[in-house]
């Protein structure tokens, strides 16, 4: 399968669990990125932060540890914590396809965030794994209707480009 | 893997610029980020040596307009193409929905050309992707200069499926939002084609 299907029932309780790990840490950001860098759903502070780089660096991140793991004969992590000046960045691997990260400062701990991200990426397996098994029972219908791109024209791609 | 979100009514695509070193994929990302208004495009993210050649990858999130009401998100990479780089261009290209490759099309640079094409396959083999059915876009770069290979000459070497080939000139612009269309237009049309 070359897509995934973000239904609309399951992206909202994505992004309650992600709400509720920000507000629950009192943090700034919590977001989920597919690990080839495709952004799934961002919660929090995200003015002046461009969310989509943010989510493919934080992919790029995990992918190259996960690189120096294999060279160095490691089973594999799944933790990664960068201590910055006043930023902190906290990932977890859901199901190694998925990325939770959370962006805090000084207002919380890392203890807090680690604890309720292992919470949550427990239960985001959950949702993710329904989100595949939708996907494989109903291939003909795109979620929330009919396939969107179904009568898609090449005229209609030419007009992005105008 | 394109990501449908129907409730946010979007459409995430993964768009790959694979190719030899010094062959111009940054500098395609590069006029892409600097023609494009604000609104429709995030930051370019570089992650570069000092000598601004390209180390990790370069990524660049576009919005390229609504289909259906669908908005349709491209996020564009560019792999380091030195060749010691393998172990990056291997993970950018995980997930990929489409490639562009830049050849570079001085005389010189031929032996290089053909061995990133064959890096291409090998990594997407290592994925067991399918080369036959990618979106795939052969860009010849670098038209101004002297000491070029004819573009005929070039697809005899270079085409391998019958691609769309585009001649460009990426420093000045030339070619660079031609091949982002015919990548686009491929890969939507392959995604029309998966969805019904
Ligand atoms: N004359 C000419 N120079 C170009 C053209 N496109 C790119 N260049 C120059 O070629 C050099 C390399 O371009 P980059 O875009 O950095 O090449 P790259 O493919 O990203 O290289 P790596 O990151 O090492 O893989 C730069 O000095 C560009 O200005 C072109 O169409 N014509
Ligand atoms: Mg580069």
């Amino acid at each position: 399968m070359s897509f995934l299907v973000l239904y609309g029932e399951e992206y909202e309780e994505i992004k309650r669990i992600l709400l509720q790990l920000k507000e629950e840490t009192n943090s700034r950001i919590a977001l989920i990125v597919e690990k080839n860098g495709q952004p799934i759903a961002f919660i929090g502070e995200v003015d002046g932060v461009d969310t989509t780089s943010l989510g493919s660096l934080v992919a790029g991140n995990v992918a190259a540890t996960e690189g120096l793991a294999r060279l160095l004969g490691e089973q594999g992590f799944s933790l990664i914590f960068d201590e910055g000046e006043r930023e902190n960045l906290h990932m977890t691997l859901i199901a190694s396809k998925f990325i939770l990260a959370v962006l805090f400062d000084k207002k919380t701990s890392l203890g807090l965030v680690r604890l309720r991200a292992k919470n949550a990426a427990n239960r985001l397996e959950k949702v993710f794994k329904r989100l595949e098994e939708k996907m494989e029972q109903d291939k003909e219908k795109m979620g929330e209707g009919e396939s969107p791109f179904e009568d898609i024209s090449e005229e209609d791609i030419e007009n992005l480009f105008k | 893997m394109a990501l449908l979100n129907p409730r946010q009514k979007e459409l995430i695509c993964k768009i790959v610029y694979y190719g030899p070193g010094l062959g111009g994929k940054t500098t395609n990302l590069k006029y892409i980020f600097e023609h494009t208004s604000p609104m429709s495009r995030g930051e370019l993210v570089t992650l570069n040596t000092q000598g601004d050649r390209t180390l990790y990858f370069d990524v660049l999130p576009l919005n390229l307009g609504t289909i259906k009401g669908y908005k349709i998100r491209f996020q564009l990479y560019t792999v380091p193409g030195q060749v010691f780089y393998s172990e990056s261009r291997k993970i950018i290209l995980r997930g990929v929905d489409g490639v562009v490759f830049v050849a570079d099309s001085q005389q010189e640079r031929m032996d290089a050309n053909i061995e990133s094409l064959e890096d291409l396959q090998e990594n997407l083999r290592q994925y067991d992707y399918s080369f036959a059915n990618l979106p795939y876009v052969l860009q010849l770069n670098k038209r101004d200069l002297p000491n070029i290979v004819p573009a005929e000459e070039m697809k005899k070497i270079l085409v391998l499926k019958g691609e769309p080939v585009v001649e460009a000139v990426a420093i000045r612009g030339i070619g660079v939002m031609e091949t982002l269309k015919e990548v686009s237009k491929l890969v939507l049309l392959k995604l029309k084609k998966e969805m019904k």
